[in-house]
Formats: C-alpha cells, sequence, structure tokens
C-alpha cells in the first residue's frame, strides 16, 4: 500500500479535472459531492498507509516511493517522488483529514455563490499541492508543493475578485510570500552546493557529518529556510498578508489559513530538525522570532472587532507557539500543537462562518451579542474550540501548549515568561470574542434574521468539536508512555535529538504537574478578565480604551505596520521605479539614440554630395573601406 | 535535398505560391500559408524524432559549395542548442498566421508573404553552419521583420518604431559583418585557405587581443538583439507599435537569436574572451532582469510591460549563458524555449484584448473575468507561467539558470533571485488591474469571450506551458549533451573549470569548511 502514496495526490487532482474542465454542466450537488469525495479518497488512502505503517517496527517506518525523473541537468537530479514516514503521515492525516470535513461544510456554506465550481476546482486543487508539500522526498518537489499552495491562497482569498479588498489581499499575499520563498531558494541553492542534492533523505544523513555544527553553511541555510517559513506561517516581519487574507471565503480561511497552509512552515523546520539542531544560533532565532510572534500577535487580536480577524490574529500567535517549540528543539511539541490546532482553528473558523452565514454576512462582533440561544449549536461547538485555544483541561489545546510552555520552560525562563504572556492573552481575547458574539446584550440589526445554519455545516463542526475535546489524548504527558505522538515521530526527530534539542529524558512528573496548574491558572485568569470586562461591567472597555486612547490606537490599527510599509517601501519602489524608466530609458538612452540619429541626419546631408552615381566611385569607396579595415585589424 | 534545406526553404515556396495566389481572396490566401506552415511544422518534427539523443555534436548536416571561390558553403545542420529553436519556429509560425487571421485586413497577401518569409530567415539563422549563410539569413529575417512593424503596425509611430527596430539592429549586423570577414581573412592567414565555415572556425586559435574585438563586436549585435541593457529602448517601442503577430514572433523567436548567437558564436569561437567578459555581461544581466523588471511595473501600456518584462526575462538567459556550467547554460536554453511560449502567449492576449477593445491601456480594463471567463482562466495559466510558477514551463528554467550562476558566483543569485519577487509584483499587479475588480467601462461590458479559434490557438501554448513544467526531460536530455561540447570548447582553452560536474567552485563560501576538514582527514 505503501508504494501507492501518489494515490493521495491523485484523487484531488482528479476532482480538479472533472469539476475545473469537464464540470461546466454539472449540477452542485454533483460538484459538490465529487470535491468533497476525492479528499476523501485522500484521506482514507492515507488511513490505509497509517495502518500498514504502525504494523512496521518503528526503524521500517520511512520509505521513499519515486515515480519518475522531473529534472536531471548536469549534477542536480530531481524525482517526482514521496516520502513516506511517520511525520508526512501525520501531515497527510491531519491535512486531508480536516480538508475533507471542510469540503463537507463548504457544500453548505457556499451552496448559493456562483462560483461554486470554481470554488471546488480551487479547494481540491489546494489540497493537491498541500498534499504534495508535505509529501514530497525533496527540497524542490516540497517547494513546488509551497508555490503550488500559495497561489491557491492567492486564487482563494481573492475568491470574490470583483470587490477590491479581496484582489488587494490575494495579491499581497502572493506577493509577502514570495520574499519567503527568496530565502526558501536561496536556501536551496545552498543546500544543493553542499550536498550535491536536493533529496531529504540524502542531505538529512550527511548534514551531520557534512557540516559543521554552528557553521556558517548550516546556520545561512536555515536561516533562508526561516524566512521562507515566516513568508508562509506568518511570522513577524511577513505576518502582514495573513490579517488581509480573512477577504476570502469563511471555510478557506479555515482550511488554508489556519489548518493547513500556514502550518507548512512549521512543518517544514520540523522536516529539517536535523539541519536545524546543527545551528544554534538559526535556533534562538526561530524561538525568538515565535515567542515575539505569539505575544504581538495576541496583543492586536485584544482589540479587533471583525470575529475572523480575531482568529486571524490568535492563528498568528499560535503559529508563533509552534516555532516557539521548534526553536527549543521540541520539534515533536510543535508538531503536537500543530494537528490540535488545525482541529480548533478550524473549528473556530468554521463557526465564525456559521455565524456570518446566521447573521447575513455580519462580522463586526459589535453587531452581535446574545447569539448563544438563537444558533446553539454553533454556540457550544464554538465555545468548545475556545476552551481548547485557551488551553483548557481537558481540551485538545491544554495538552499541546502545556507541552510547549513545559519545554520552553527547560531551555529558557524568558521565552517561557513570554509563552505565559501570550496564553493570557489568548484566553482573554478568544472569551471576550465568546461573550461579544453570543452573551450580553443583543446589538443585532433588526433587519437581520439570525437562524442556525443547515445541517451540512453543523455536522462538520461537531467532528471537529469531537476532535478538539480528545484530540490531546495523542499526546498525553503524564501517563507512562502516553505520549504516542512523540514515540511516533521518533524515528524522523530523533536524528536531531543529539544536537541541540531539548532532551529532558525523564519527565520530573511532580514539577510538570505545578506547571500545568499554572498554565492553567494563566488562562483562567484571562478568561475571568474578560468575563468582567464584558460580562460583569461592559462599560470597561470604552472607558480603558479612553485613558489609555494613545495606546488603543496604536495598537487598534495594528501598530500601523500597513500603513509603514507602504510608505517605506511599496511608494518609494514605485517612484524610483516610474523616475527610472523616465530618466534612464527615456531621456539618458533614447536620448542618446535619437541625438545620435539627429547628427548621422546631418552629417548625411554633407555626405549627400559624395552620392555621384557613378558606380565606379562607389565599388572604389567600398574596396578602400574594407582595406582600411583590414589594415586597422591586422596592424594591430 | 535533406530535411533542414526543406524545413528552411518550404515556407519560401509558400511566399511565391501566396505571391501568385489571387490578390482578392484573401482567405485563400491565408489558407495556404497556414497550409505551408503546418507542414513545415510537421516536417520539422522529424528533426526532433529522428535526433540522435546524448550526441552533442552538430546532426542532419547538409553541406554543398556555395560560392567555391570565396570558400562560401550553404552548410546547415542541428545539434541541441538549434533543435527547439527551429521548433520553435515552425510551430510559432503556425500560430501567427492562425493568430492574424481575423486581425490583419489590409495587404493581406504581402503581409502573408512577409511572414513566410520570415519564417525561412528564423530557421536558417538558427540551422547555418557557415558565417557567411548565417549572415545572410539574419540580414533575410531583418527585412520582413522591419516591414511587419512599419506596414502593419500602429499608425501613430510605426515608422519611428520601426526605424529604430532597423537602425539599432543593423548598427550590431554591421559590426558583426566586419567581424565575420576579418574571422574570414584570419583564417584564410592562419591555415592557408580561405572559409566561412564555423566549425572550421572553431578550430582557429585567435590571439586574445584580436578575440577581444571580435567578441565585442559579436557581442554588440547579438546584445542588442536580446536586448540587453543598456541597448533595449528598441524593444519596448517594436513590441507597442508591432501588430500582434510580428511582437509575437519577435519575442518568441527573434529575441532569442541574440543568446543564440552568444552560445554557437561567441562562447565557442572566443574563448579567452568570453571568460574575460564574464563580469561584464553578468552584470548587465542582472542589471538587466532588476531594471527591466522595475520599469515594467511602472507602465500604463500592458504590451510595453510585456516588453519591459521580456528584457528581465532575457537578463535570466544570458546570466545562465554566462556561468559557463552545464545547469546554468542549459538553464538558459530552457528559459528561451519557455520565454518563446510564456510571452508569445500574452503577446496573443494582449493582442485578443486590442481586436476587442482597441486599447491597450491597463487603465482602460477592469473586471474583464466576470465578462470573459474563458480568456481570464488562459491570462491567469500565462501570467503564472511568466512568474515562474513551479509545475508551470518558466520554473525549470529560472531554477536552473539560478542554481548555476549561484554555484559560479553566489551573488549572482541573490540579486537575480529578486528579479523573481518583482515578476510577481508587476505581472499579478497588471493581472489585478485588467481582469478583477467591477467592470467599470461601459465598452466592457459586452466585451465578447474567446472565439473557438483563439482558444485553439492558446490551448496550443498552455499545453506546452505545462508539459514543459511537468515533464522537461525530452528538452533536457537533447540539450545538455551540446551544452557540454560547447562548454568542453571553452575549458579547452581557459584555466575555467566547470562547476557543473560535482566538484564545488572556489568562491562559495563551503571551501573553507571542507579545508578544514581535509586538515582533520
Amino acid at each position: 500500500m505503501i508504494n501507492y502514496i501518489w494515490m493521495v495526490t491523485l484523487f484531488p487532482l482528479i476532482g480538479v479535472v472533472l469539476n475545473g474542465l469537464a464540470g461546466v454542466k454539472f449540477p452542485r450537488k454533483v460538484t459538490g459531492a465529487i470535491g468533497s469525495l476525492a479528499i476523501l479518497g485522500s484521506f482514507l488512502t492515507a488511513c490505509l498507509i497509517f495502518a500498514e505503517v504502525l504494523r512496521l517496527p518503528a526503524a521500517q517506518r520511512t520509505s521513499e516511493v519515486v515515480l519518475f525523473t522531473w529534472i536531471a541537468c548536469g549534477s542536480l537530479l530531481v524525482n517526482i517522488g514521496f516520502l513516506v514516514d511517520p511525520l508526512s503521515l501525520v501531515m497527510l492525516l491531519t491535512v486531508s483529514g480536516v480538508s475533507f470535513i471542510i469540503h463537507i461544510y463548504s457544500m453548505g456554506y457556499m451552496a448559493e455563490d456562483e462560483g461554486f465550481r470554481r470554488y471546488f476546482t480551487y479547494l481540491n486543487l489546494f489540497v493537491f499541492f498541500m498534499l504534495i508539500l508535505v509529501s514530497a522526498n525533496s527540497f524542490l518537489l516540497m517547494f513546488v508543493g509551497w508555490e503550488g499552495v500559495g497561489l491557491c491562497s492567492y486564487l482563494l482569498i481573492g475568491f470574490w475578485y470583483q470587490r477590491r479588498a479581496p484582489a488587494d489581499a490575494g495579491k499581497k499575499a502572493f506577493v509577502v510570500n514570495r520574499i519567503g520563498d527568496y530565502g526558501f531558494l536561496l536556501a536551496m541553492m545552498l543546500i544543493f552546493v553542499t550536498f550535491k542534492t536536493l533529496d531529504f533523505s540524502t542531505v538529512f544523513a550527511a548534514a551531520p557529518h557534512t557540516l559543521e555544527s554552528g557553521g556558517l553553511a548550516v546556520t545561512l541555510i536555515t536561516l533562508l529556510l526561516f524566512l521562507g517559513a515566516c513568508g508562509k506561517s506568518a511570522q513577524i516581519p511577513l505576518y502582514v498578508w495573513l490579517p488581509d487574507a480573512m477577504e476570502g471565503p469563511t471555510p478557506v480561511s479555515a482550511l488554508i489559513h489556519a489548518a493547513t497552509m500556514v502550518t507548512a512552515g512549521v512543518y517544514m523546520v520540523v522536516r529539517c530538525s536535523v539541519l536545524y539542531s546543527l545551528a544554534p544560533l538559526s535556533m534562538d532565532v526561530v524561538a525568538i522570532i515565535g515567542c515575539l510572534t505569539a505575544i504581538y500577535a495576541a496583543s492586536i487580536g485584544l482589540m479587533q472587532n471583525d470575529i475572523k480577524r480575531v482568529l486571524a490574529y490568535s492563528t498568528i500567535s499560535q503559529l508563533g507557539y509552534m516555532f516557539l517549540a521548534c526553536g527549543v528543539g521540541a520539534f515533536s511539541a510543535g508538531i503536537f500543537h500543530l494537528v490540535t490546532h488545525a482541529f480548533f482553528k478550524a473549528l473556530l473558523f468554521l463557526g465564525a462562518g456559521s455565524v456570518m452565514h446566521g447573521m447575513a454576512g455580519e462580522l463586526d462582533m459589535r453587531k452581535m451579542g446574545a447569539l448563544k440561544s438563537k444558533m446553539p449549536w454553533t454556540y457550544w461547538t464554538f465555545l468548545i474550540g475556545t476552551l481548547a485555544l485557551a488551553g483548557i483541561f481537558p481540551f485538545a489545546g491544554f495538552f499541546s501548549k502545556d507541552e510547549i510552555l513545559w519545554d520552553v520552560l527547560q531551555k529558557s525562563t524568558v521565552l517561557w515568561a513570554g509563552g505565559a504572556i501570550g496564553a493570557f492573552m489568548t484566553a482573554f481575547y478568544m472569551f471576550r470574542a465568546v461573550f461579544m458574539t453570543f452573551h450580553g446584550e443583543s446589538r443585532v440589526d433588526e433587519q437581520v434574521h439570525v437562524h442556525e445554519s443547515p445541517r451540512v455545516m453543523l455536522i462538520p463542526l461537531g467532528v471537529l468539536a469531537l476532535l478538539s475535546v480528545a484530540g490531546g489524548f495523542i499526546g498525553l504527558p503524564l501517563i507512562e508512555g502516553g505520549n504516542r505522538l512523540k514515540e511516533f515521530l521518533v524515528p524522523v526527530i530523533a536524528l536531531a535529538g543529539h544536537g541541540a534539542a531539548a532532551q529532558h529524558g525523564a519527565h520530573e512528573a511532580g514539577f510538570e504537574a505545578v506547571m500545568m496548574v499554572v498554565s492553567l491558572g494563566v488562562a483562567l485568569a484571562g478568561i475571568a478578565l474578560a468575563w468582567l470586562m464584558y460580562i460583569k461591567n461592559p462599560a470597561v472597555p470604552e472607558k480603558l480604551s479612553e485613558r489609555l486612547s494613545g495606546l488603543y490606537r496604536l495598537i487598534y490599527n495594528k501598530y500601523f505596520v500597513d500603513e509603514a510599509c507602504a510608505a517605506v517601501i511599496v511608494e518609494p519602489v514605485k517612484n524610483g521605479s516610474l523616475f527610472l524608466w523616465r530618466a534612464c530609458d527615456n531621456k539618458v538612452i533614447d536620448g542618446a539614440v535619437n541625438g545620435s540619429g539627429a547628427v548621422m541626419l546631418r552629417a548625411s546631408r554633407i555626405l549627400q554630395r559624395v552620392q555621384t552615381g557613378m558606380v565606379q566611385g562607389y565599388a572604389l569607396g567600398f574596396v578602400g573601406g574594407v582595406i582600411a579595415v583590414l589594415y586597422i585589424v591586422f596592424a594591430m | 535535398m535533406g530535411l533542414i534545406s526543406t524545413i528552411t526553404f518550404l515556407p519560401l515556396i509558400g511566399a511565391a505560391l501566396v505571391a501568385i495566389g489571387p490578390r482578392e481572396k484573401s482567405t485563400t490566401l491565408k489558407a495556404i500559408a497556414l497550409a505551408v506552415t503546418l507542414l513545415t511544422f510537421f516536417i520539422s518534427i522529424g528533426l526532433f524524432t529522428g535526433f540522435a539523443v546524448g550526441d552533442g555534436d552538430f546532426q542532419f548536416v547538409e553541406e554543398r559549395p556555395w560560392v567555391e571561390g570565396l570558400g562560401i558553403k550553404y552548410k546547415v545542420g542541428i545539434d541541441g542548442i538549434s533543435l527547439f529553436l527551429v521548433l520553435l519556429s515552425t510551430l510559432l509560425s503556425v500560430v501567427a498566421v492562425a493568430a492574424s487571421w481575423a486581425d490583419i485586413q489590409k495587404r493581406v497577401k504581402e503581409f502573408l508573404i512577409c511572414l513566410l518569409l520570415l519564417e525561412t530567415g528564423m530557421i536558417g539563422v538558427f540551422v547555418s553552419l557557415d558565417l557567411f549563410l548565417f549572415y545572410v539569413f539574419w540580414e533575410v529575417m531583418l527585412i520582413p521583420m522591419y516591414l511587419l512593424i512599419g506596414v502593419w503596425g500602429n499608425p501613430a509611430r510605426r515608422v519611428y518604431a520601426a526605424v529604430k527596430f532597423f537602425i539599432y539592429t543593423m548598427f550590431g549586423s554591421l559590426l558583426m559583418l566586419v567581424a565575420i570577414l576579418v574571422l574570414y581573412f584570419y583564417h584564410g592567414s592562419s591555415t592557408g585557405t580561405y572559409s566561412f565555415d564555423l566549425i572550421s572556425c572553431y578550430a582557429l586559435k585567435i590571439p586574445l587581443s584580436m578575440q577581444i574585438w571580435l567578441f565585442l563586436a559579436f557581442g554588440l549585435a547579438f546584445a542588442i538583439k536580446v536586448p540587453m541593457f543598456p541597448f533595449h529602448t528598441w524593444l519596448p517601442d517594436a513590441h507597442t507599435e508591432a501588430p500582434t503577430v510580428g511582437s509575437v514572433l519577435l519575442a518568441a523567436v527573434l529575441l532569442k537569436m541574440g543568446t543564440y548567437g552568444f552560445l554557437r558564436f561567441n562562447l565557442p569561437l572566443f574563448p579567452e574572451a568570453s571568460v574575460m567578459f564574464v563580469p561584464l555581461l553578468a552584470g548587465l544581466a542582472l542589471v538587466g532582469i532588476i531594471y527591466g523588471a522595475l520599469v515594467a511595473m511602472v507602465q500604463a501600456d500592458v504590451k510595453r510591460l510585456v516588453a519591459f518584462s521580456s528584457v528581465s526575462h532575457l537578463g535570466f538567459v544570458v546570466l545562465g549563458i554566462f556561468a559557463l556550467n552545464v545547469e546554468g547554460m542549459t538553464g538558459a536554453m530552457l528559459q528561451m524555449l519557455n520565454h518563446g511560449f510564456s510571452t508569445g502567449a500574452l503577446f496573443l492576449i494582449v493582442g485578443m484584448l486590442y481586436e476587442r477593445r482597441h486599447t491597450r491601456l491597463i487603465a482602460d480594463f477592469g473586471g474583464l473575468s466576470k465578462v470573459m471567463p474563458v480568456f481570464a482562466t488562459f491570462f491567469m495559466i500565462v501570467t503564472l507561467s511568466s512568474i515562474g510558477l513551479p509545475g508551470l514551463n518558466g520554473f525549470v528554467g529560472e531554477f536552473l539558470i539560478l542554481l548555476g550562476a549561484f554555484r559560479t558566483e553566489p551573488l549572482w543569485a541573490v540579486f537575480a533571485a529578486l528579479g523573481v519577487i518583482l515578476a510577481a509584483v508587476y505581472m499579478l499587479w497588471m493581472f489585478q488591474r485588467v481582469m478583477f475588480g467591477e467592470v467599470d467601462k461601459e465598452e466592457n461590458r459586452t466585451l465578447k469571450d474567446l472565439s473557438l479559434r483563439e482558444v485553439a490557438i492558446l490551448l496550443v501554448m498552455a499545453f506546452f506551458i505545462v508539459q514543459f513544467g511537468v515533464y522537461p526531460k525530452p528538452y533536457i536530455d537533447r540539450i545538455e549533451p551540446s551544452v557540454k561540447v560547447v562548454l568542453k570548447r571553452v575549458e579547452e582553452r581557459t584555466a575555467l573549470k566547470d562547476a557543473g560536474r560535482g566538484e564545488p567552485i572556489k568562491r562559495v563560501i563551503f571551501t573553507q569548511h571542507e579545508k578544514k576538514q581535509a586538515v582533520q582527514e
């Protein structure tokens, strides 16, 4: 079965072809069914492969399947090939599973949209590239998936291209990602000149004895790769595209901009854990950027009034946690959080979508309130997602976040404190969102007829809610040998273990239990504060914003980063280019060309007199000219 | 008559047929031209199927004396470098005839004659193995192109553009003619026989001082043709004013003659000088890549934007060639073909817009995706191909070029890759302004989507755009051996050692570590 790994990617491609090329006349039900079944096919194939791999002993769980040679030139050989190992399987299962759920949901959410077919075609294409990304056996093929998901993200963010904002946002996402890809590209060059190959297996096997630990080469490679990861996974300074990406349809935000694509950067860092372990400086950079992003984005999330934007900043912040984990060497904790986050963040986005659906597209939480009774299913599932994200026991997010914080604490108290502050803010902004949306007084416009969503949307919410509750148990920390995920990932990550990875062997169970209580306490404090400000004393936020108007405005406007970018980068480049064109092209070069043309014209007026019409004269001149030229050349 | 000669002169016969055909039946004339170009294309496939893979030398060689007293021969042949350029020429000639079907209304007869003459010229340039013959074809091709711009171009500025094109190119060609003559006399004086035969010229050991001048003379002609910064200013004018078909052939085939010239003439004939001039040419290529992209970004006219994007893309090609290793040079060859398809298709697309709307200003469009969904799909694919999206054609060549450049001098790749970012900026921004948003101009509301003929044309282009990206192996397999032959010629005569065979090149930062390791061992 392992040899049929390519089928995982084939199914979505079939979906693209059927819906995209042949599906002009298909009724919507058929289009939606094709799209969803294609992903189900991928998911089931991945499950079968997973089952087979589980039966193998841990040491034999890695294999490669090569389809054909893609590029062979000089010493470069790149195959279309797949890497089946625990890490790629975890990713394949998560991606195809969550994708399937979201496809089902989309059939309800997009039912009325005139671009229904286009939507499912893009969505299948996205899953195709995403599955390539996580199962590729080389950097270059991974890059194909990497750019491919970027393209689909571009197309889906700008899905409603007739409006200005989505089109702008799509373009912004693509261009900012390209800046990250620049790093990825250069990293591949460096890897290639160092290892003469771009295949994962060869590179990682050779890395420990080819690269000097902490040397310039490995540090540059990992930092450049991380630049790529920053673009895709929206980390400082390349996070700016993700909030705008919320212009896309909400299931897209759930799938691409929360559960799957944006985690590609984390996956890439974990995939290269061998390299990162050899570069302590890069590890520190990853950890610090992750930590800063976690706090920074959470702080913006505190004041957003758009429910999707809250979730977007939350996603950025949570991705920061994943990088923080990787940066301290806790790669499996990063993947653990990636998986649980995929469940509960997808759930939250779909919940937000359900709210929008029931409120005629309204996103502003100031115009919501008291939706609890009108949308009970949406409310309860959203609440579960919120509890999971806030890190409340025993929901999924608790285990994964706790493991990250625990691993970080082994490494650095400062980073841990940062993570804890972030966790506090997370709990606060999420419950602020819950309270503003579902509790308190209704601020809903009278025109809007609030209604619960159809079953096709609620069932996916239910499934994801279940996963958000149970998902954490794949990585239970305290039970003896209970961290199945970590154990499963050992063959991939252990290689990196002897480097900078935090190998804290036997858990100090007592201390860990204390820290669990602490992080739980932090989350509860956040919730309590949100309750105080938004339920108990709804006047507080306004007063506070008046008191601290400067700070409030700074954060509310997202630290004016977009404006600064426009002023410092976009405008100067545009004006500079305009100047280049007008001055260099039109004035200098064409000036010279036209000028010499004018000189020629004048000269030819003089030379006119030579034109006697006598052929012999011309011939004489010609021969003389040739002789002169030859003389000049050969005399030198 | 050999295969190559058949392909080369069939269009000429076609031109004669069109010339004696009835002027008033323009559809018949078009049908003749289409049949001839199609036939030529199908016969040219024989070059591909009959090509011995793995052999880097010239194949299908035909040789017969022409002007015996002067040592001028009719000698043609192809290798992996010219093979696909010939195929590109024959394929795009078919596309050109099909694309001009509705576009060209006046002087159809003369137009078709020009087109067919141009095809003979293009093929001739790529197959000539005799310098004199090469020069003849080079000039032959110039005239129909000049007429295409000057007669069927955009009335307002076509004469200015045509003359600018002609003088620029002529200026370069004349220097090249002098250089060819010098080479001819040097051949005579050093070997005792006077010959324009390219292959026997390869064997000449020309003193460096002379190589330098000859390199510059050939190089200038080719640099203008490419065009490389700062000799590029004829291109935006020529492209903007030329009729659609003229732009397509100009971009897809004619520009490649410059980069082809570097590979065919400059490198093997003047290896020492080539190595000497690497910094200059790579430098200009880099400037072209970034400059072209920046200037493309601020164009208000779609066609001008695409023209400047060509400057940037061709900069990549030149950079790849002067990386002087297998990856870079093979990548450059691929990029030439890819640019043929993606930019050729872009000009077709702009032409289709122009036919409908009679404007090329970006600001006059907006929201067309809604009105022309089929057109939008093709436009998107071509745009992505031009951006170099992996999985489509542009990526493979671009990546190999960057890789090759990096091996020679990492900084080149660091700068060149900026062009990859900028490409996304200018192309997507243009696409957004033309295709996305509300349809806010009344005239745009009623634009017709593509006709069957137009779909067929773009399907051909899209097919190759995808095929190249997913499975470039058939091309690389045929190109690489010939690139190695050229490279070997350069290496034999210079101290250059290719990085393409596995040894890391000297300047890469890793040497330090490896030295350290060697010491430890």
